[in-house]
């Protein structure tokens, strides 16, 4: 039964809280300026619960079952995150407050800047960006303050390999650049002699996703931030599949001038259905004059003989690039950011990557027989298949995706990275156990097996869904964005 | 090992086996070996009771405003949240969901962007809203872009009665794209200088943006600057306060081609600045430049209705150089927040929460105009004004303070003529006898002096 | 195979002299590689091309491609049917299809373009 929309069930006169009344004299409304008509629903509160009550219960989220989409890292959000970001003390603090106090808060981004510079090797960390585009934003237009600083104004063009997430060049062209992509070799890797020959005085730099959306770790990567270093580039690195190096390897340590973490990837923060998320960008000690501002500081204060600290929003950079958003980041993320953090230590972030690589690696196996493995390799925190085979029989990539929904699963991610035929990114994380993973593997080997006795099947799925494949076709022809009495 | 992490030391020797390793070391050869597993320097892992504990003690060094009275705006704003809209958020399918891209599998979040969507077109009187951007000064920054590309012309008019931050985010994204902005003055009203304004407006100008109500509280004459937008060819983008369009006349009615604002007020608590959200909706013709995800609806191969994310060849993971933004995860939670709230308010909640703020922003400013050495300055408001104080104003909010009062907004960070000026916020949340107790706080101030 | 009273490019367009008038439109493979198409954007009457530059975009669910620019000239019409139907472009690519009627400042630039045979040989050499 299709659930009806607010409006449908919509009814005069129906309210659903109740304010209280006015308890001061009336001022007369602005001539002209009132409003004559407002078009919201009306509905009882017991009404709005209930529809969306039944809405979630269409949702399918990680809480529900396994959710494998590659490069997302959909791994368990923890239930004590939701309750201390609910503390009073966090959320019912105005922004524009005087700093002295909200010394609670302060103290928390500041510490976690400091964790995210550990755990990167970069000791600038801003918090402010939202979500990891916008935080490849700030990160490329810091490369950019970069160069304009130092009167280089030739550069123009920025790298991006074939294999790159859409937002990478989306990114770039927000800056002003150019993009010229650098094509893989047959390992999956960026291929190092293509890279030589792009790599010139017209680039601003390169942006590198390690491990890349292959879910393999960039053999050569050492030699490519060389490359583009001795070109007078810089590296930016997309940290979106940092599930994979927690504790195994720092990004500064491998090239990165400038970074974004995923606090709604790595650090798990829900993902909300699409936010809100946290991408901290976080750079080398020479760019951390092109932070945006404010950034989190801290100071010493009182006489000497006294240990007084105090936390504090820092203005004064006047090479920043300016700020990003409206104030500080999203800072009721950072909560359960920095939550995790402290739970988790430098050992079980280890373990985080351990798991989520051992994980990935034992779907990697148990599959390889099934489907075709484009790069045979070692994976790490995801692997990636083509489903080419299966391809030839005339099933597709996205029907094997909407037979799982059939047998209980999220999909993995499909079609992407464009650089592989029916691609099926398969990311597990860390926060599966491994009746889960035999599970999943059961079914991918059963769709397998149904790809060659009774293909239709799997064509036509989903049979169990709340609906069955929706028309993207003429959503696209037929526009319909909002409802229309 | 962590309890997030189900998988024992047998299960994982278990897997080992399968893949005819000794040790899960051996999955990181690839690594450069100097380079593999380093030390970090991070405190200690803490059990759940003292994470708990470690951050109550955070949250407790924050005066919160439960406990204080609260008169502060300027973007952010302290508006009743009814229950059940936290309860609906934390339902565990909508919040540990991801973007709905297996739109069979999320019919939960893609039916709620849809009523999303039309509850924001309906309140800003357009014709198409997006799914939400990451909040007003983005919405407004990538509002700039829009109009850009557009118009395919590289000037902005903005006005200095915008959100200060807000303007400073539009120079932040605009940096690498060679856009000329120029800022349009004020009056002794509080409002855009429409003659100013026309000599600034030419036929390099994609797009006029103003705030409405403005940062300074004052309602501005949209309908005025339409007519100098388009007269110039240039697009109007007009920057709401939400809540305040349950009372005032909606930007799609006053002539605004690209309405955007700040959700935040909307069913969401103030968090300390973040997460928020960004609203953004434009006339139909616009419709394929504009940024961010857009839910339609469809029918499935049984005829049952269903939603879609549509429009997606736009966005990056598509179009990728040639997208209309880089936007890919966005404030899906807290537009959900949103939905729930209107819903919950309602036709009639609405335009009552904001008259409640109207009435009672204007017999605060009356009874504190009132006060000797107080004075009111500018024109029009809907729920914040600027209040001319007989001590400098961080004073004042030193004095306020000491009767646990959080004040009004310093005027002076951004605007040096009104350095002895305070922006006062009244909202709903504020009783008659907060606002008596900020009266009578702020007539000491004006005897002490 | 592929119609031979016209000429080909690269990216997959066509462009059929008629009257002294190029007729454009894009390829049987090029639609088959988009898939169901929702929209296509053309310039306005009036506005002027320059070969090989994009002049539109095409949509379909899964992808948005530049159009580009057999020849260069003014464009003197389009096909406004493609509008409510965009699916004629996936029906019936050469004929029913076509976007563009352009006045061609130059008729010689359509002489590098590709014959019906040598696009079919192009095509060859993308499958492999």
């Amino acid at each position: 039964m299709t659930e009806p929309l607010l409006f449908e069930l919509s009814s005069p006169g129906r309210v659903g809280c109740r304010l209280p009344d006015l308890d001061v004299p009336e001022s007369p409304l602005p001539e002209g300026l009132t409003r004559r008509e407002l078009c919201l629903p009306e509905l009882s509160e017991r009404e709005v619960v209930q529809h969306f009550t039944r809405l979630s219960q269409i949702n399918f989220g990680v809480d529900t079952g396994f959710y494998p989409l590659g490069s997302c890292t959909m791994k368990y959000n923890p239930r004590l995150h939701e309750d201390v970001a609910r503390l009073a003390g966090f959320t019912q603090i105005h922004p524009s407050q005087n700093e002295s106090t909200v010394q609670g808060a302060l103290q928390l981004m500041f510490e976690l800047q400091r964790y995210l510079a550990e755990i990167t090797g970069l000791p600038g960390v801003s918090l402010q960006p939202v979500a990891g585009a916008h935080g490849e934003l700030t990160g490329m237009l810091i490369i950019r303050a970069y160069h304009l600083e130092r009167g280089d104004e030739g550069r123009s063009i920025v790298l991006v390999p074939d294999s790159a997430h859409g937002t990478n060049p989306a990114t770039a062209a927000m800056c002003g650049y150019s993009v010229s992509a650098v094509p893989s070799d047959r390992r999956g890797n960026i291929d190092v002699r293509e890279l030589e020959k792009l790599a010139d005085e017209r680039v601003a730099g390169l942006m590198l996703t390690n491990p890349n959306t292959l879910g393999l770790f960039e053999e050569d990567v050492l030699r490519v931030s060389e490359i583009v270093h001795e070109s007078g580039g810089l590296i930016y690195c997309d940290g979106a599949n940092m599930n994979a190096l927690l504790g195994v390897a720092t990004p500064a340590e491998l090239g990165a001038d400038v970074l974004h973490l995923n606090l709604h990837k790595t650090f798990s923060t829900p993902h909300g259905g699409g936010g809100p998320g946290g991408g901290p960008t976080a750079v080398t000690r020479d760019l951390i004059p092109f932070l945006p501002v404010p950034r989190v500081a801290r100071r010493e204060t009182g006489e000497s003989g006294t240990e007084d600290t105090e936390y504090y929003l820092d203005y004064e950079w006047p090479v920043s690039i300016g700020p990003v958003g409206g104030f500080y980041g999203n800072f009721g993320v950072m909560v359960k950011a920095y939550a995790y953090l402290r739970s988790l230590g430098a050992q079980g972030l280890r373990e985080v990557s351990e798991n989520a690589v051992l994980n990935a690696n034992y779907i990697l196996h148990q599959l390889r027989d099934y489907y075709q493995l484009s790069y045979d390799r070692t994976c790490l925190h995801e692997c990636v298949f083509s489903g080419k085979t299966q391809a030839s029989l005339g099933v597709h990539t996205l029907d094997i995706a909407k037979r799982l929904i059939d047998l209980g699963f999220h999909p993995p991610t499909v079609y992407f990275p464009l650089t592989v035929d029916e691609a099926l990114m398969i990311e597990p994380t860390e926060t599966e156990s491994v009746e889960t993973l035999d599970a999943f593997i059961a079914a991918m080997r059963q769709i397998a097996r149904e790809a060659e006795t009774d293909p239709e099947l799997v064509r036509s799925a989903p049979h169990s869904a709340p609906v069955m494949r929706l028309d993207e076709v003429t959503a696209a022809r037929k526009l319909d964005l909002r409802w229309q009495r | 090992m962590s309890s997030y992490i189900p998988n024992t030391n047998a299960d994982r020797r278990r897997m080992l086996d399968t893949l005819g390793l000794d040790s899960v070391e051996e999955l990181f050869e690839v690594i450069p070996a100097d380079k593999r597993f380093p030390h970090l320097d991070l405190p200690r892992p803490l059990s759940e009771m003292e994470v708990r504990k470690l951050l109550g003690s955070l949250a407790e060094r924050n005066a919160d405003l439960d406990h204080h009275p609260c008169f502060l705006g300027a973007g952010a704003y302290r508006h009743f949240v009814p229950a059940a809209v936290d309860h609906i958020i934390a339902r565990g399918e909508f919040y540990t969901a991801y973007t709905p891209y297996q739109p069979e599998a999320s019919q939960g979040t893609l039916t709620s962007i849809y009523e999303f969507q039309t509850m924001i077109c309906d309140l800003m009187g357009m014709d198409v809203a997006n799914a939400s951007m990451y909040d007003g000064a983005t919405a407004l920054a990538e509002a700039g872009l829009m109009a850009a590309r557009v118009t395919r012309r590289d000037g902005l008019v903005v006005s200095s009665t915008l959100h200060p931050r807000y303007r400073q985010v539009l120079r932040t994204y605009t940096q690498g794209m060679g856009m000329e902005i120029r800022q349009v003055g004020h009056g002794d009203d509080g409002a855009v200088d429409l003659g100013q304004t026309t000599q600034l407006l030419d036929a390099s100008t994609a797009a006029l943006m103003v705030q409405y109500p403005n940062f300074l509280g004052c309602l501005e004459d949209v309908l005025a600057l339409s007519e100098l937008a388009s007269s110039a060819g240039s697009l109007l983008v007009v920057c709401v306060d939400p809540l305040a369009l349950g009372l005032l006349r909606p930007p799609g009615e006053l002539g605004a081609d690209i309405a955007v604002g700040e959700g935040q007020p909307l069913g969401n608590p103030l968090s300390y600045g973040g997460p928020y959200v960004g609203l953004f909706a434009c006339r139909q013709r616009y419709l394929r430049q504009m940024p961010g995800r857009l839910v339609g609806m469809t029918r499935d191969s049984q005829g049952r209705r269903g939603f879609v994310l549509t429009l997606q060849p736009r966005e990056q993971h598509i179009r990728r150089e040639k997208a209309t933004s880089n936007i890919c995860t966005n404030e899906a939670l807290v537009a959900l927040a949103v939905t729930t709230y209107l819903a919950l308010m309602g036709k009639q909640g609405l335009r009552q929460v904001a008259e409640l703020c109207y009435h009672k922003a204007h017999y605060a400013a009356e009874e504190i105009a009132a006060l000797p050495g107080f004075e009111r300055l500018l024109g029009q408001f809907f729920k914040e004004f600027v209040i001319r104080t007989p001590v400098p104003p961080a004073e004042v909010n030193v004095s306020l303070w000491e009767q646990g009062i959080i004040g009004g907004y310093e005027l002076g960070r951004d605007y040096p003529e009104l350095d002895d000026c305070l922006l006062f916020c009244v909202t709903e949340m504020n009783s008659r006898e907060e606002i008596d107790l900020l009266a009578s706080a702020l007539g000491e101030v004006g005897r002490e002096r | 195979m592929h119609p031979v009273d016209r000429k080909y490019t690269k990216e997959h367009e066509w462009a059929k002299l008629d009257e002294g008038l190029a007729v454009v439109g894009i390829t049987d493979y090029a639609q088959e590689q988009l898939g169901d198409i929702v929209y296509v954007e053309l310039p306005q009457p009036g506005e002027t091309l320059s070969q090989f530059d994009a002049f539109g975009i095409i949509e379909s669910v899964k992808a948005a491609s530049d159009l580009v620019a057999p020849v260069s000239g003014e464009v003197l019409a389009i096909n406004e049917e493609l509008v409510d139907k965009p699916e004629l472009v996936n029906e019936d690519p050469y004929e029913a299809g076509w976007m563009l009627k352009v006045q061609p400042q130059d008729e010689s630039e359509m002489n590098p373009l590709m014959t019906a045979e040598e696009y079919g040989a192009f095509l060859r050499t993308l499958e492999e």
